[in-house]
């Protein structure tokens, strides 16, 4: 490499972003390192009314339900056979990878003693813990994901004998993963049913498995909405002609699957409110706060998606996919935080220590520059020249 | 609205989920023309 390039090379390196994440990190890796010397007690506001936080609420309830892309665009291209769908397919399974990886990686911070995250499957006889399913699930999905994503890494690799074995496993793994994701996403509402006094009437329901896997399909589609939008702005380089020519299909079958779930979604809602007769919560205060999620972050996405469908409007689809990922981050963290434990007085309701949102964001940082490494030198966006219609 | 057995409160949540439902079928018909009134063939 010559000065010039080595110039060159440090000048790209020196970007506002590479900074910023880089500054990032630095800060990670010392609340890191006081995390696992100092204990939980240090980098945390956990007590006995909170033993889980933003890591429980954020990292791994929002973070599961956001990686719900890859199962819903694996699902529709290779089980339904929406074919049309299909450059969608290796970013979304990208991002549930790295989704699901993450999880697993926070979880490491939220669990007393990380060390004994295998033990569910080698030392305990519980196995009708729904925890004990959920860590059989994700354990086996994220195993799952990383499969379906090898045929990328392969074909960047040169190793086509070995893509083209995978690829043949492509149906099971689909249908595995809907299995899976089916079960987890569910039991992770399911967790929830086991503390009725300590969450409010408005957000516990019998329903809660189902309103976590039916919010999840939301998830996924806004997810693969807001994540081609981003991959738009930022490497329409690395995109070749087919990624680019159905771009606009992807976002107006996936908005309209979306504007429908949320339909239904918010029905479900309405029936779970029905059912419990909880009519008179929804004049308090977290009345207020509820009316503003179903009415704010599910009906009101559902009825502008349907508008962005109906116009063929991609500006207002996207933004309004953004918009119901936040509200699926609210609807977690109203079930996790700020709903949980509402008979105790303001003062002795949680509030994230700084540290805790450090790592959160650290962890966010490190899939954002996975997730570039990878697009910008593996086959996710594009095609590879060599494998061109042997789509699997 | 007061409930002194079991029977009366499910008497009751039944009957407003099953008015709830009756409208939902509606309602969820009507989106979902209004969704695709301008697909194409």
């Amino acid at each position: 490499m010559s000065r010039h390039d080595t110039a060159l090379y440090r000048k790209e390196l020196y970007t506002p972003f590479n900074l910023v994440a880089g500054i990032i990190l630095i800060i990670g890796c010392v609340i890191t390192v006081l995390r696992f010397t100092k204990g939980l007690g240090t980098v945390t506001h956990l007590d006995d009314n909170y033993p889980w936080g933003i890591w429980i609420g954020f990292d791994l309830l929002a973070g599961v339900a956001l990686a719900a892309g890859g199962y819903v665009t694996s699902s529709a291209v290779y089980i339904f056979g929406m074919k049309r769908y299909h450059s969608a397919v290796r970013p979304a399974i990208l991002t549930g990878f790295l989704g699901y990886a993450l999880v697993v990686f926070a979880l490491n911070y939220d669990v007393g003693r990380p060390w004994r995250l295998p033990y569910p499957f080698i030392m305990q006889q519980g196995t009708t813990s729904l925890l004990f399913e959920v860590a059989a699930c994700v354990a086996l999905y994220l195993t799952v994901l990383f499969i379906e994503f090898t045929p990328a890494a392969l074909e960047w690799l040169g190793l086509r004998r070995a893509r083209n074995i995978v690829t043949k496993l492509t149906m099971l793994l689909t249908i595995f993963g809907v299995v899976l994701s089916t079960l987890h996403q569910s039991s992770l509402g399911a967790l929830f049913l086991l503390a009725p006094s300590k969450l409010h009437p408005l957000w516990y329901s019998g329903y809660l498995p189902v309103f976590f896997f039916v919010s999840s399909i939301i998830a996924g589609l806004s997810m693969v909405i807001f994540e081609s939008t981003l991959s738009h702005h930022y490497f329409a380089d690395k995109m070749d002609k087919t990624h680019l020519e159905e771009k606009e299909g992807v976002a107006l079958g996936f908005a309209k699957a979306a504007s429908l779930v949320l339909a239904g979604y918010f029905a479900i809602k309405l029936i779970g409110i029905a059912v419990d007769n909880n009519w008179h919560w929804l004049a308090t205060g977290y009345g207020l706060w509820f009316l503003a999620e179903l009415l704010g972050f599910v009906a009101l996405p559902s009825l502008l998606y349907a508008v962005g469908v109906r116009e063929k409007n991609l500006t207002l689809i996207k933004w309004t996919s953004g918009m119901t990922v936040f509200g699926i981050i609210l609807n977690r963290l109203n079930i996790c935080l700020i709903a949980f434990n509402w008979h105790l007085p303001y003062a002795e309701k949680y509030f994230p220590h700084w540290m805790e949102i450090g790592i959160s964001v650290f962890i966010l940082t490190i899939g954002v520059l996975v997730f570039r490494f990878i697009v910008t030198r593996m086959p996710v966006l594009y095609e590879h020249p060599d494998y061109k219609d042997t789509h699997h | 609205m007061e409930f002194y057995t079991l029977q009366e409160f499910m008497t009751y949540t039944k009957g407003i989920t099953y008015l709830l439902m009756a409208a939902i079928l509606v309602g969820i018909t009507g989106f979902w023309l209004f969704l695709t009134d301008r697909d194409e063939n």
